[in-house]
């Protein structure tokens, strides 16, 4: 039986378990709302990740970590685009532009940070392919999963805490009328308070700013904490009364009946 | 007949069984059982795992159904059943139990978000020499200032009567202001 599903009953941390306990080799393939990842594993441990349009090449890894410059990353995308990974690190190392123990650890670091990613992730149908190995020519790694299962737990407990503060993201966002002006904004902060506006809701903010739920969720607490911002139901979508509300749908009716239940109350 | 109905919620042994019970005409229909977790035994015997039911006629043809919903989160999915169709809803919780303020305030965010309808907040236990303030209390569960936060005792009939009656008339002014 295929192993298929989706993150909405299975989470990463528990697929992240099977495949450590199964030491299982093969990719893991979930596709997102917005965007595919695979994952690779040998025999239990990770060996190569990547997510979206981000290739995952040493040359793109080794430039997000700055150990090469970006007229550097041109020149090798351009000159030595047929080239294996395995090629090219040892073209860089054998040239004393970075050692080996630099690519082993940007690339543990990245695809860690791969994996770290998916931990946010609450939907999406996931597939393991166990013919399917990492691309050729990449590097793999050999990285234990124990520590990076136990930092996704921690993320998921996060999660539901955050969930229990927030547990509807359809709800608005409001400045609150006691604002503090000596609190301190970080960009991604910044980016939310911007759409911060009754007509929008927390799912329309964290679209727009391309947030996944944890995300919206921890930026949203945050401000909500230092008193910023409060909840409330988005203006324009006023819910019409439920019919079954009040058994009749006459206004004069239903504040007679209003009336009639105060009294009885009163009296009591 | 008419029927109308209000939902009395909140966290775990809030008061929202006695509540009711302070108030129904009718022996409040619990759907109780015995508690299997220690941590939560240490606090009552018994919860509620379906709901309470209570009822208050007005007359021939008017009756008011007050439920209560069960407490304990793994019960979460009964509170969008039980909040079709109400006039507004009563959150309750226990003053003296601070640990319980932040399950109230997600149990409050939750019906909000199921409903347009007013609520109130009724602090109970406010006869307990332990009882948070109320204004310490409206700070920590995030009310704004125009939100009615009651005290209550819910054993003290007339405390629950006006915590119901505030209630109502908080319908009455969103039906006066259009809502």
């Amino acid at each position: 039986m295929a192993l298929r599903g989706n993150l909405r009953d299975i989470t990463m941390t528990q697929l992240l378990n099977l495949v450590h306990l199964a030491s299982k080799t093969g990719t893991l393939v979930v596709d997102g709302v917005s965007e595919q990842a695979y994952i690779s594993f040998r025999d239990g441990k990770l060996a190569y990740a990547r997510v979206g349009k981000d290739d995952g090449s040493l040359a793109s890894v080794l430039h997000k970590a700055n150990k090469i410059s970006a007229n550097q990353y041109r020149a090798i995308v351009d000159r030595a685009g047929q080239m294996t990974d395995k090629e090219l690190g040892l073209i860089l190392i054998n040239a004393g532009y970075v050692s080996q123990e630099d690519i082993l650890l940007n690339l543990q670091g990245y695809f860690t940070d791969v994996v770290r990613r998916l931990f946010s992730w609450v939907e999406g149908i996931f597939r393991f392919e166990s013919e399917m190995l990492p691309p050729e020519g990449r590097i793999n790694v050999r990285l234990d999963l124990e520590n990076i299962i136990m930092e996704g737990s921690r993320q998921l407990r996060e999660f539901e805490q955050l969930q229990d503060e927030i547990p509807s993201l359809d709800m608005a966002l409001v400045f609150t009328n006691r604002p503090r002006t000596n609190v301190n904004l970080s960009v991604e902060e910044w980016k939310v308070v911007k759409f911060v506006d009754p007509k929008n809701t927390m799912r329309q903010i964290a679209s727009a700013n391309k947030l996944n739920d944890l995300e919206i969720r921890r930026i949203v607490y945050g401000l909500l904490q230092a008193g910023l911002v409060e909840m409330a139901r988005p203006a324009g979508s006023i819910v019409q009364p439920n019919p079954k509300q009040f058994p009749t749908k006459n206004k004069d009716e239903q504040k007679s009946l209003i009336n009639k239940l105060i009294g009885r109350i009163r009296s009591m | 007949m008419q029927t109308v109905k209000m939902v009395v919620t909140g966290p775990f042994s809030a008061g929202k069984t006695q509540f009711i019970q302070s108030v129904s005409e009718i022996d409040v229909v619990s759907t109780e059982r015995k508690i299997s977790s220690e941590e939560e035994r240490s606090v009552k015997s018994s919860t509620t795992v379906a709901m309470d039911f209570g009822r208050i006629t007005v007359d021939e043809d008017l009756v008011l159904y007050l439920f209560g919903t069960p407490g304990q989160k793994r019960f979460d999915f009964m509170w969008e059943i039980l909040s079709e169709g109400m006039l507004g809803f009563i959150v309750m919780v226990d003053s003296t139990r601070p640990e319980t303020f932040r399950e109230a305030r997600s149990i409050l965010e939750t019906f909000r978000a199921y409903a347009p309808t007013p609520f109130v907040v009724a602090a109970n236990k406010q006869d307990a020499e332990d009882a948070w303030e109320l204004e310490d209390v409206r700070h920590a569960l995030r009310l704004d200032s125009n939100t009615k936060l009651l005290p209550c005792v819910a054993i003290d009939r007339n405390t629950v009567k006006t915590v119901l009656l505030e209630l109502l008339y908080s319908i009455l002014k969103e039906m006066d202001s259009g809502k």
